[in-house]
């Protein structure tokens, strides 16, 4: 029961993109297409899996006053091994998000997880948290990757969605298209829930 | 005479036209973080300029010495990341003991340099383009330089927008990204620059 809350709570109520405005360099760059949004989600969800697991395996040993550098490099060996996969079975995917695979290391979304969820609870919940939290970032990247392709290149997935008479928005796909989109969905999301700053 | 050019042409295209925030989206945490005055968005550039100079020449060396020729390139980003964390501190402490004054001004932001993605690109991208080391050097402080073109000139914006009527829903994180999309719409314009 208590696992459930956390997952949920990692992809609703403190969604990282949404509610937290945590991870926004790759949130906009590569948003540009749905399937980029979706890759970069994975690969973070499996960089926050693995390293909330040993950070919450290690908590008793890492001394306090040391923990931040010993978070970031258990984080980046996730990260390279996350990046030595890709090269491997996805080459194409891998040189579509090119930089920003090994820019996961300074995501701030799994440093802030590590240090204020996994060094203070279970093993167990640190890995439902970390899976949550991916979960949260994935959809909100295939979401905002959805908006910006279907708008800024008529496709979706690479399938066009139009007829032959749609003129793209190129400007969509293009720096300042992450911007607004994201700009306006965060906007809608506080009218929808009533919350505003 | 062509190598001074082609400097040239590094420094232009990372200030403007691939700018690490307008078109590469890089550094946004502290773009958004840090941008509410323009006094502190002005001491954040200067800290992150000195720190991204710093840590082109340090990794490039690194790269060139340590790493390709021992074959150890797969712990590219841990050195890297390594290396920044600890660029930041000593930078950290040098300002504390010279200049206390500075120090105070730039406070908390001094530490944060280290998450701000902005700086392990710039690393990244120094060895991925192949770049000498004057041309890694120029390239990393033409980045900066921009990254803090983009940071004082969007305060400057952020400091009007607190006094306009925005609708509710949009006020602080929304109505801040729209406002940098339209600036980005600007930094467009820079694309046909060069050739």
């Amino acid at each position: 029961m208590k696992a459930l809350k956390v997952f949920f709570n990692g992809v609703l109520n403190e969604n990282p993109t949404f509610r937290m405005v945590l991870g926004m360099c790759p949130t906009l760059a590569l948003t540009t297409a749905a399937i980029n949004g979706i890759g970069m989600g994975l690969a973070t969800t499996f960089v926050l899996v693995g390293s909330n697991l040993v950070i919450s395996l290690l908590k008793s040993f890492i001394p306090q006053k040391i923990r931040i550098p010993a978070f970031v490099v258990v984080i980046a060996t996730f990260v390279t091994v996350v990046s030595m996969i890709m090269q491997a079975f996805l080459p194409e995917l891998n040189k579509s998000l090119g930089i920003y695979i090994p820019l996961i290391v300074v995501n701030c979304i799994i440093l802030a997880r590590a240090e204020s969820f996994a060094s203070k609870n279970s093993v167990f919940l640190s890995i439902t948290d970390g899976l949550g939290m991916g979960v949260g970032f994935t959809l909100a990247l295939l979401l905002l990757g959805s908006i910006r392709e279907i708008l800024g290149a008529g496709t979706w997935f690479g399938m066009p969605v139009f007829s032959d008479g749609f003129s793209p928005a190129v400007i969509m796909i293009l720096p300042p298209g992450g911007f607004i989109t994201l700009g306006l969905v965060l906007g809608l999301l506080n009218k929808l829930t009533g919350r505003a700053e | 005479m062509e190598y001074v050019g082609k400097i040239f042409v590094i420094l232009i295209s990372s200030i403007l036209i691939n700018n690490f925030v307008m078109s590469r989206f890089l550094g946004i945490c502290p773009f958004l973080g840090v941008s509410k005055r323009v006094e502190t968005a002005v001491g954040m550039g200067a800290a992150v300029t000195f720190v991204m100079a710093m840590t082109s020449l340090i990794t490039y060396i690194i790269q060139y010495v340590i790493l390709e020729p021992l074959g150890l390139e797969y712990l590219q980003t841990i050195i890297f990341i390594l290396v920044i964390a600890s660029l930041v501190q000593f930078v950290e402490m040098v300002i504390q003991k010279t200049s206390p004054t500075l120090y105070q001004a730039l406070g908390v932001y001094l530490p944060l340099i280290t998450t701000n993605c902005a700086v392990l690109g710039v690393a990244i991208i120094n060895i991925d383009e192949k770049y000498d080391l004057i041309q890694a050097l120029f390239n990393g402080v033409g980045a900066a330089l921009g990254f803090t073109l983009a940071i004082v000139l969007f305060a400057g914006v952020r400091e009007r927008l607190e006094l306009s009527d925005i609708p509710k829903p949009l006020k602080g994180f929304p109505i801040a990204l729209i406002t940098a999309g339209l600036m980005s719409v600007a930094f467009l314009g820079f694309q046909g620059l060069i050739k």
